[in-house]
């Protein structure tokens, strides 16, 4: 039980309650299927890694490269996922907790970071500070661009999260730094575990940045098996190494002790809590902000203004418009985070309310796909597409599916956080007042989780929009999408007329950025401000 | 409750009409199924452009292009298998050719089409064209070095007076034929050694790509590289004359280092296509095509010896590289094992 104050009981139910109910068999059909659809990659690596001798795989894992590789990828998934976990988690309380000056425009700024491609941000710092390569360039640039996996779910959490704890708890005498460990941050606990696993799994994944960056992995030498040797299968069998590290991150989150729900009690309204004043703390709050925007944001904003205004007159004819690509990218992003926040609401529903050991695997399964680069799952989809689904192969269905599939656990993550803080009695006494069952969810526990869907959506948007190896890969030819276009000129040293593509993309994720923002400051009520 | 349903609603349907759009009013067009060839694009996308645009005047037919890295398409047009929706294949050098060819997946060209090229530069097995080439030379930062400061061989640059001063690109697909070249005149052994030393004197400046080291080169993070020649001339494209702080010089003649590389075309067997796509290649092939190349701003030379090289570079008659052959430099799978070995990749 993770309420540490007033707990109604009736209302919210916690933990065994929820394992008296029967599952639902539609939910859990449509769970097992969503989640047999994400595992497709991993079978299809399994299958092709199987066409490669056992000889030349221990030629390629046992040398001394492999060990630094290992080394290089720990090291770097445990350092920044710890500092995302510090920058995501202030950023979201000072955000959405406190009185911060200006926190509607905040709220846009510190999560557009994600709609940077990696690449900008690694080659907008390499210009500014050359020497920053290597480890210290590899942590800054990924903290930089995968800190907002941390703050989104987070974010979301600490708004639907119930102020009534944080309220009883200070009127107990509890000084506000107790009440943020014991309270805040515990309510948070799933959002932020959450968003911790998304980013030491993509980190797993990534490779753009690292090879601007020149920081060796596990992933950057998975490409060159493709890219120099032609070796798909040897690719496959080393990235069955990511697999296995992606199960040894999951268990481990998996290991950590289970506070079960924590759903809000008191009133069944969204209530906004009262702000809490920053008092003295407000000017350091907005440098360290200010700073962290500047970093994440400006570094990249700068490159590409200095592209724009610099780069001259690009000897490359477009073979695009800028509208074109910009809405065939708009199109696909939207519903593919459309159909990923969709797909991750049955799989969250059966994680949190029917917790079993069978749904806990399920659910964790779906987050290994993270853990694999884009090169791998986009050929996987071409393996499944040209054999079995062909009508559909390069379409633009197949290419949404495969935004879908890469980033569901984007979705999850964000949708389960806060599936876990809507009460089930709610529904309950719904369904007992004669709703029927898929209405009262409609109606009473769909709104409730609004915050979490929006963030998924947002976040799967995002990341869409940047989405470029598998673009390649499945986008219906003679189709060019923003990041498609700026790969076309970036490779060609034409930076000048590659940056408004790069431009665009941050531009086209101000929009979602900013529907959220809206949307939640709508159910807010104005601020009061309490004295700490 | 009602009240807050209403923003819901709205983007929930939002984004339901974003996707029905997204699926129903995009992607492909409308051409005509037997008279389009699908095009499958791993050379500069606007040298492909310029090319596919003059062919559809020509002949009447559409061609519809897919760009991506040579080798990621390689990779994919293997997992598409018989489906393949690929006609054509068209790539920057002969080893993502030379590897599908040995799984048996392309088309013989008609003799007329590989006589347009000297036979040295088409395909062993008659299966593909060669259609341009590009020569391996050093690029040097003239505010860091003189003409006579530069090492005649390649073998040279394993020099520990090189260290700290090159830097280098090794998992890009152009450095392969430099490998397979160094193995053919000294030896694995040799080779790897070589390597090893290159390794260490490149230490952290070791570039994901010859653009990248083009530009280390030309801003003096470091003084000397070995990169394809059109590389050096598309960034003064980019940046203009007065911005280049660095040359571009040749090995001695027939040194390890002074390899040709092709860049070539095939049709696919799975085609259903098979005329239509051989005309494509035919046009590649032909005077009207090759001016094509040697007018767009890849650098790149055409391989019909009567039409020269765009940016006044020297005639390619008169490169003097080491002769070694397509079939020598193969899918790169040796120098693959060799570069691996040395550890760097």
């Amino acid at each position: 039980m993770s309420v540490a104050v007033g707990d109604p009981g009736v209302i919210a139910r916690h933990g065994r309650g929820a394992h008296r109910r029967r599952t639902p068999r539609v939910l859990a059909a449509t769970s097992v299927i969503v989640a047999a659809a994400l595992l497709v990659p991993v079978v299809f690596l399994l299958v092709d890694a199987g066409q490669v001798g056992e000889a030349s795989i221990a030629r390629l894992l046992f040398r001394g490269l492999t060990a630094s590789l290992l080394w290089n990828t720990v090291r770097l998934a445990a350092v920044t996922t710890l500092l995302c976990a510090v920058i995501g988690t202030s950023a979201a309380w000072w955000i959405e907790r406190t009185a911060l000056p200006g926190r509607r425009a905040w709220a846009v700024l510190v999560i557009l970071p994600a709609a940077v491609p990696d690449f900008v941000i690694a080659y907008g710092w390499l210009s500014a500070a050359p020497w920053l390569t290597g480890y210290w360039g590899a942590v800054l640039v990924m903290t930089l661009g995968l800190y907002p996996l941390v703050y989104l779910p987070v974010a979301a959490s600490f708004r639907s999260a119930d102020p009534g704890q944080e309220e009883v708890a200070r009127s107990l005498g509890l000084r506000p730094a107790t009440v943020f460990w014991r309270v805040t941050v515990r309510q948070a606990r799933s959002a932020l575990l959450g968003g911790c696993l998304l980013v030491s799994l993509a980190l797993l994944a990534e490779y753009g940045a690292f090879e601007m960056l020149r920081y060796q992995t596990f992933t950057t030498e998975i490409f060159t098996e493709f890219q120099v040797g032609f070796n798909a299968p040897a690719a496959c069998a080393l990235s069955l190494v990511l697999v296995a590290l992606g199960v040894i991150i999951l268990g481990g989150e998996a290991s950590l002790p289970d506070r079960g729900r924590t759903s809000r009690v008191g009133p069944m309204v969204a209530r906004a809590g009262s702000r809490l004043s920053l008092g003295r703390a407000t000017v350091p709050v907005l440098v360290a902000l200010s700073l962290l925007v500047a970093m994440a944001l400006g570094v990249p904003v700068g490159m590409i203004t200095y592209w724009l205004v610099h780069g001259g007159v690009s000897t490359l004819p477009a073979t695009t418009s800028l509208l074109s690509a910009t809405l065939y990218t708009a199109g696909y992003s939207a519903a593919a985070a459309a159909l990923a926040a969709l797909l991750a609401l049955p799989v969250a529903l059966l994680a949190v309310r029917h917790r079993s050991r069978w749904s806990r695997v399920l659910e964790r399964s779906t987050l290994l796909v993270q853990a694999l680069p884009g090169v791998v799952v986009a050929l996987a989809l071409v393996y499944l597409g040209t054999n079995y689904l062909l009508p559909l192969y390069q379409t633009p269905p197949m290419l949404v599916v495969a935004y879908a599939v890469l980033f569901f656990p984007l979705a999850l993550i964000a949708v389960r956080a806060t599936v876990a803080r809507a009460p089930v009695g709610l529904e309950e006494i719904a369904r007992s007042l004669g709703k029927r069952p898929l209405r009262a969810r409609l109606e009473v526990t769909l709104p409730l989780i609004a915050p979490g869907i929006a963030a998924a959506f947002c976040l799967v948007f995002m990341a869409s929009v940047t989405e470029l190896t598998a673009t390649l890969i499945l986008v219906p030819t003679g189709v060019q999408t923003l990041a498609t276009q700026f790969w076309a000129f970036t490779s060609n040293v034409s930076y000048s007329a590659a940056a408004p593509y790069a431009a665009v993309m941050i531009a086209l994720a101000v929009v979602p950025a900013l529907l959220v923002g809206r949307w939640f400051s709508r159910n807010q009520s104005p601020s009061a401000t309490l004295q700490p | 409750m009602q009240r807050r349903l209403r923003p819901l609603t709205a983007s929930l349907a939002l984004a339901a009409s974003a996707a029905l759009v997204s699926l129903v009013g995009c992607g492909g067009s409308n051409a005509d199924p037997a008279n389009t060839l699908v095009l499958y694009n791993g050379q500069h996308e606007q040298t492909a452009n310029a090319l596919i645009a003059a062919f559809e005047q020509k002949t009447g037919i559409t061609v519809q292009v897919r760009s991506d890295d040579e080798d990621v398409l390689a990779n994919q047009i293997v997992q598409e298998g018989a489906n393949s929706p690929a006609d054509l294949f068209y790539t920057e050098n002969s080893p993502a050719l030379a590897f599908l060819s040995s799984k048996g997946l392309l088309s013989s060209v008609t003799p007329s089409t590989l006589a347009e090229v000297p036979a040295q530069y088409d395909s062993p097995q008659g299966d593909w064209v060669g259609v341009s080439a590009r020569v391996s030379v050093l690029v040097y930062n003239t505010n860091m070095l003189q003409a006579s400061q530069l090492p005649t061989s390649i073998t040279q640059l394993a020099d520990p007076r090189w260290k700290g001063l090159i830097g280098i690109a090794p998992s890009e697909t152009d450095f392969q034929p430099i490998v397979t070249s160094l193995d053919m005149s000294e030896g694995a052994t040799a080779t790897v050694h070589w390597l090893e030393a290159l390794k260490t004197n490149a230490g952290d400046h070791t570039y994901p790509d010859n653009e990248t080291l083009v530009a280390q080169v030309n801003s003096g993070a470091v003084a000397i590289g070995v990169i394809n020649n059109y590389y050096w001339y598309r960034e003064r494209a980019e940046i203009g004359a007065s911005g280049m702080h660095s040359k571009i010089a040749f090995f001695a003649p027939r040194d390890p280092g002074y390899v040709v590389d092709v860049s070539g075309a095939a049709v696919l067997k799975s085609s259903h296509h098979q005329a239509n796509a051989e005309r494509f290649l035919a046009f590649l092939v032909s005077p009207q095509g090759q001016q094509i190349i040697a007018n767009t701003d890849s650098f790149e030379y055409p391989l019909d010896p009567s039409i020269p090289a765009a940016g006044g570079q020297i005639p390619f008659a008169s490169l003097q590289p080491n002769p070694i052959s397509i079939a020598q430099l193969g899918t790169g799978a040796t120098a693959v094992a060799l570069l691996q070995q040395a550890q760097l990749i």
